[in-house]
């Protein structure tokens, strides 16, 4: 089994055949990392160019050690959107740098649909590492990867999202995983966070964060911008914690094996308490240490792709 | 110079005709209308039984870029694009480069027409200077150079106060005030329709309140001064809403517009057939089924009391970038009366005489513009409709110097078959003369 496209731009575009294709090969993958030298031939040859339009430690660098651990020859460039002010336009940019031939581009980008513009129009391969409020497959497949080395399975979990839904690419691409999968998902936010008809996204939307973590089997908690209080969002990141932070006492409604996510960077005291983020059942690190596992497999499956089409 | 328009059947719901006539025009005029008017030495266009030959189309929101940005459109350009698609006057918007705010640009815009040919143009100024909301612009000065109507458009009338004192002065004017009703705050930088398609895009949206608010400000205003209210390009069920609700109570001088692609497409289109194309990124945005469905109703139902197209040229490489960086704008002038036709009186919502209404006699009354009717001694602008044509767009083949279309490839029936302006006919069978 392959994978049908030989982009991989959101995971609203996979089938659960696919999904489970994808962890599969990361459970390969992983072994890898065990070994005394991290390194096999997969994509050597190839050329892997890491474009970031948007400032990023964790992502870029999952999937420079992925691209690395394939082989691949590598190239990241930081767009401080310097040839934006220029005038240069996102086409053009990538058209000079397909120039140089590469094969796959993997882009993070602030504008929703960056990357669908690019596998429209490119040549080469276009992994999307993020797209303004809409997509950031590898982080959901990544989480995916995650609880289900924990609990062995997707389908008939309850797993409650708390935070920003309506500005988080993680929300979206998370929720059309975990439904795909076979999960119940909660989404809890204040309203003014929620995005439209959230209700139609398939999720249990809900203010009440006790409700959504009540008899939980995971919590994935999302990043508060503190810039947030100037769309008259929330009054103050203190009431905010108030309403909605992970506390330790709050995570007692969940079940007793409980893992705790996070897709980083955390603001500690705005949205997790330090004692849950630090605690016993947080998986926070772990999530790292699987973002490389499950970045090689999407880069290996995808390389495959590009093999057939040649 | 005679021409005779032999057969078919008129339409001019002003003079409250509707039948099979020939049409004399001579001199540029209209010189009779009769059962069966002899040729006479007269040249001879043989209007085929099922052709309309109505009073010439006029489009009362048109963007033709010129002065400053001629690279997405020029007067000329625009006036081509505008017989292509059957309108034999258009009312073009002040947002150009400078922004049409002092009768030098009026001036401007009609000499560059006048060579131009095609279409007659018809400029509207803006209300404040600028365009910035800060102070009147000279209205009168305007309306004597020939302004036909005043606005913003691109942007709200910036305030209430500032409303109030247009609607009053363009009020004694005897000339429209035509808003872009749009609420700063609640559209915030969005991009798209606040609803399911742009959360699930995480495009940032624009509720439909975001119009709705400032129509109902318009009104308001309107019926404590008794100016001349019109809503331009209205796209939200509320703002129906609002406009039947005012015209109900007796508010006369309410009008509205509804542009095609408001009444046709749905926020959908965020998604399938491309996502993120940039051709069905216009503001107001393309809303939900519910909103569509409002419009077709108050197309329908008379509430709504022109089509006109807001013509929004941008040059290809505008448009080919990420979604929330692209101008908002289609163009529209030679795809809207095929889709009048589709998508109204073919499927059933409009009888011909309406669709007449909403693209000629309505639009001469609202702005007050000579035409709209096929009065002897009017001048002879006519368009000649063949309803049951078969049309294919086809972006390439524009007349507009922009191709920003969603309707690309689209086949749709009904179309134009001739554009008579001043009894000379500018465009025929595909063709400009």
């Amino acid at each position: 089994m392959t994978l049908k496209s030989r982009h991989l731009l959101g995971i609203a575009d996979l089938d659960p055949e696919e999904i489970g294709l994808i962890l599969e090969t990361a459970d390969a993958m992983t072994e890898i990392a065990a070994r005394p030298i991290k390194k096999v031939p997969a994509l050597r040859g190839r050329t892997v160019v890491n474009l970031f339009f948007e400032p990023s430690t964790r992502t870029r660098t999952s999937f420079e050690v992925a691209e690395k651990r394939l082989s691949a020859d590598t190239l990241s460039i930081a767009v401080a959107q310097s040839s934006v002010t220029k005038g240069e336009t996102l086409l053009d940019t990538v058209r000079n740098l397909e120039a140089m031939a590469p094969d796959m581009i993997v882009m993070r980008h602030g504008s929703s649909g960056a990357p669908h513009l690019l596998a429209r129009l490119c040549r080469s391969a276009i992994i999307n590492a993020g797209d303004g409020m809409h997509e950031h497959p590898t982080q959901a497949l990544l989480d995916a990867f995650t609880i289900r080395e924990h609990k062995k399975r997707l389908d008939g979990l309850k797993v409650a999202i708390v935070g920003d839904l309506l500005h988080s690419r993680v929300l979206r691409s998370n929720v059309h995983l975990l439904n795909k999968m076979g999960a119940n998902v909660w989404a809890c936010g204040p309203t003014t966070l929620m995005p439209s008809d959230l209700a139609r996204f398939g999720v249990r939307p809900t203010a009440s964060i006790d409700e959504a973590i009540d008899e939980a089997d995971v919590i994935m908690m999302l990043r508060i911008q503190h810039e947030r209080m100037h769309g008259h969002f929330i009054p103050s990141t203190r009431e905010y914690f108030t309403l909605f932070g992970l506390t330790p006492a709050r995570v007692a409604r969940a079940k007793p094996d409980v893992i705790i996510m996070h897709p980083g960077p955390m603001n500690r005291g705005v949205e997790i308490d330090s004692d849950v983020a630090d605690g016993p059942y947080s998986v926070i690190l772990e999530q790292v240490a699987n973002g490389v596992a499950v970045r090689m497999a999407v880069l290996y499956l995808l390389a495959g792709q590009e093999a057939q089409a040649d | 110079m005679k021409l005779l328009l032999k057969g078919g059947r008129v339409v001019d719901p002003a003079a409250g005709r509707d039948g099979e006539f020939d049409v004399l025009i001579e001199d540029g005029r209209i010189a009779r209308i009769a059962k069966s008017v002899p040729a006479d030495g007269a040249d001879v266009i043989a209007v085929k039984p099922g052709w309309i030959v109505a009073p010439g189309l006029i489009d009362i929101h048109v963007h033709l870029r010129e002065p400053g940005q001629e690279h997405k459109e020029t007067i000329a350009t625009g006036a081509a694009s505008a017989v292509a698609g059957g309108f034999t006057a258009v009312a073009c918007m002040p947002n150009t480069d400078p922004v049409n705010d002092h009768p030098g640009v009026t001036q401007l815009i009609l000499r560059k027409a006048a060579e131009a040919g095609g279409a007659r143009v018809y400029p509207i100024g803006a209300v404040s200077i600028g365009s910035r909301g800060e102070q009147l612009a000279e209205l009168a000065a305007q309306k004597a150079a020939g302004c036909v109507a005043f606005t913003d458009d691109g942007r709200p009338v910036a305030t209430a106060l500032l409303m109030r004192r247009a609607l009053e002065y363009a009020g004694m004017l005897g000339v429209p005030i035509v808003d872009h009703c749009e609420d700063p705050s609640l559209k915030g930088d969005g991009v798209a329709h606040e609803g399911f398609h742009a959360a699930r895009l995480g495009l940032r949206g624009i509720p439909g309140v975001a119009e709705s608010i400032a129509v109902e400000r318009g009104i308001a205003l309107a019926e404590i001064t008794g100016g001349a209210f019109h809503v331009a390009h209205m796209s939200a069920r509320q703002s129906v809403r609002a406009v039947r609700d005012a015209k109900m109570r007796g508010a006369r001088t309410v009008t509205c517009e509804v542009a095609p692609h408001h009444f046709v497409l749905t926020d959908e289109a965020l998604e399938t057939p491309i996502r993120y194309d940039t051709n069905v990124k216009m503001n107001p945005p393309l809303r939900e089924a519910a909103d569509r469905d409002a419009m077709l109703e108050g197309i329908a139902d008379g509430t709504v009391d022109v089509i006109a197209t807001d013509h929004a040229p941008h040059h290809a490489d505008e448009k080919l970038v990420e979604f929330d960086r692209a101008p908002f704008g289609i163009v529209g002038l030679e795809t809207c009366v095929p889709l009048v036709f589709d998508r109204l009186v073919h499927a059933g919502r409009i009888g011909i005489r309406r669709a007449v209404e909403l693209l000629s006699t309505n639009p001469a009354r609202v702005f007050h513009l000579p035409g709209g009717s096929l009065a002897d001694g009017a001048a002879a602008d006519v368009t000649i409709l063949d309803p049951d044509a078969r049309v294919v767009v086809r972006a390439a083949e524009l007349k507009s110097k922009s191709k920003n279309t969603p309707f690309d490839g689209w086949e749709l029936k009904g179309g134009v078959v001739a554009t008579i302006v001043g009894g000379t006919v500018v465009y025929r069978n595909g063709q400009l003369l």
